[in-house]
């Protein structure tokens, strides 16, 4: 097993997309994801990767479609402003069916917005942010060790299903350091029999394209995209359940919200609220049958977000709006204090079951 | 469960962020959970920076550290900023030569160490931090002290032997200061 190190979640994602194979990045710096970016820059060159900080985000994630169209691993990565400039490219590579992942260490928004950390893009990254019929895979991290397990298997699944993959950060995660181990990644073979890797004069030629004018061809190449998406909504949600055995109160929280909320958890445990929490870990697909489940025993939800109450929506449509859902959220690049959420569990403490 | 929570606090430059990354190594040597957090505006120097460091024997929750058991005040704003939210029974550390004020909580612990002035004297003035640092191992044993050395060389490059060698004799003077 490899040695444990202290590093930042924006090295450690850098240094985990290396080890996942990808050997392809382009980038613009912007606060608070900087790292990646000077992490890559001095690590692709030793292993005969390609570095390119691009002349703007929109040129740094349209040189990803060129890369991701050869089927090779690719990444860019950005903060809130910039992940918006590559809103088109996304979009394209959707279209296009493309794999690559696309890292955001969110800032608070909108506009330009702060420096400080935020969960405002939670809409942008789940429910499209470019145009068209879309979705990404968007998966969560709440710890360094998680930017590094999070990422590869975003590599894995956006390449199963040629489909963007994106990890949504925050700057909090981004800047900490905590103990992490990066071991050997297994990079799992996929067919890339699509890729545009040269006929050869032995094939036909392969076509990456998201342009159709025939409106039925178009609405068909929806439609089989919809089918991979419902495979994946049904393969690939993943949460984590804290304390859910006996919870009558559950906390709905992601990323650095999660950490938050695990403080106040501990705190209302000792006061003796029954309260647990379910951690969505990918966002798209959101683990919808986990939270519908827990309207057997949960009386009432309390959302944990870094912005005005995104994903809260969310959690209302997965419950089916059976139970109460209170929000305890800060935006702007605030973050929630576990006092707060305390003050939240114990409000839904007092709320009776049915709404 | 132990848990310990510190907040080191002063302006861009002090090497806040690094006496910061000094202690979390502790928790990678010794096995421990740790998280090392950092704040701070824009500016390079200047400005306030903060750095939350979390020590625990379980996963750590929230790496920000809102209620410092340790704060070390490097600078006034800070001491003004933060004072009021250490716990009860918590350990404040002043750098004296920068804060003039008293600290006015009773129920804290309270050490004040001309750490910019001594650092001068020594002629390293970038490491007052540092002398903090050794006052505040000397008075909270959050570190064992046998692994000053080993931290340090981890930590400081080695093109930059000499910086080793400075590092450790200011960690020194905080550990003997009285």
């Amino acid at each position: 097993m490899a040695d444990k190190v202290l590093m930042k979640g924006n090295e450690a994602i850098a240094e985990a997309a290396i080890k996942a194979g990808c050997r392809f990045y382009f980038g613009y710096p912007i606060t608070p994801q900087t790292e990646i970016a000077a992490y890559m820059a001095k690590r692709m060159p030793k292993i005969g990767g390609t570095f390119l900080q691009a002349e703007s985000e929109v040129a740094a994630v349209n040189m990803c479609i060129g890369v991701a169209s050869t089927g090779k691993r690719v990444m860019t990565s950005s903060s809130s402003p910039g992940v918006s400039l590559k809103a088109e490219g996304i979009s394209y590579m959707a279209g296009c069916d493309l794999p690559a992942l696309i890292v955001n260490v969110q800032r608070g928004g909108p506009g330009l917005g702060g420096i400080q950390p935020s969960q405002s893009d939670y809409f942008q990254a789940t429910k499209g942010g470019g145009h068209g019929d879309y979705h990404l895979f968007v998966v969560a991290p709440a710890s360094v060790q998680e930017m590094v397990s999070l990422t590869a298997h975003a590599f894995d699944v956006a390449e199963k299903y040629r489909v963007p993959a994106m990890l949504l950060a925050d700057g909090t995660l981004g800047q900490m350091m905590e103990p992490v181990v990066i071991d050997d990644i297994t990079v799992e073979e996929h067919d890339k029999s699509w890729a545009l890797t040269g006929t050869k004069g032995e094939r036909e030629h392969n076509v990456i394209n998201s342009l159709s004018m025939l409106p039925e061809e178009l609405e068909q190449w929806n439609i089989d995209r919809y089918q991979r998406y419902a495979q994946i909504e049904k393969n690939e949600p993943m949460w984590e359940e804290y304390e859910m055995e006996d919870a009558e109160i559950c906390v709905v929280a992601f990323g650095i919200a999660s950490r938050v909320s695990r403080n106040a958890i501990k705190a209302a445990r000792e006061k003796g609220i029954k309260v647990g929490m379910i951690r969505p870990i990918t966002l798209w697909p959101f683990p919808k049958e986990a939270l519908l489940a827990s309207t057997e025993k949960a009386k009432a939800y309390v959302t944990v977000e870094l912005n005005m109450g995104q994903m809260a929506e969310d959690v209302e449509l997965a419950t089916r709006c059976r139970r109460p859902v209170l929000s305890a959220n800060r935006a702007g690049g605030c973050i929630p204090s576990p006092e707060q959420v305390l003050a939240q569990i114990e409000a839904a403490n007092q709320l009776g079951g049915e709404q | 469960m132990a848990q310990t929570q510190m907040l080191f606090a002063g302006f861009g430059g002090q090497g806040i962020l690094f006496s910061g990354k000094f202690l979390a190594y502790d928790g990678l040597i010794s096995d421990k959970q740790v998280s090392w957090l950092p704040s701070y505006g824009p500016e390079m120097r200047g400005g306030t920076a903060s750095c939350s460091v979390v020590f625990s024997d379980e996963l750590i929750g929230s790496p920000i550290v809102s209620e410092p058991d340790i704060l070390v005040a490097m600078n006034l704003p800070s001491l003004d900023k933060y004072e009021d939210a250490v716990v009860p029974g918590g350990v404040i550390f002043v750098d004296s030569s920068l804060v003039e004020r008293k600290v006015r909580r009773t129920d804290v612990t309270t050490y004040y160490i001309p750490a910019t002035r001594l650092a001068a004297e020594q002629e390293m003035p970038t490491l007052a931090n540092m002398i903090l640092v050794g006052k505040l191992i000397r008075e909270t044993g959050v570190i064992r002290t046998d692994n000053i050395d080993k931290i340090i060389d981890k930590i400081v490059s080695a093109r930059h032997e000499a910086l080793k060698e400075l590092n450790k004799k200011a960690i020194a003077i905080g550990l003997q200061y009285e």
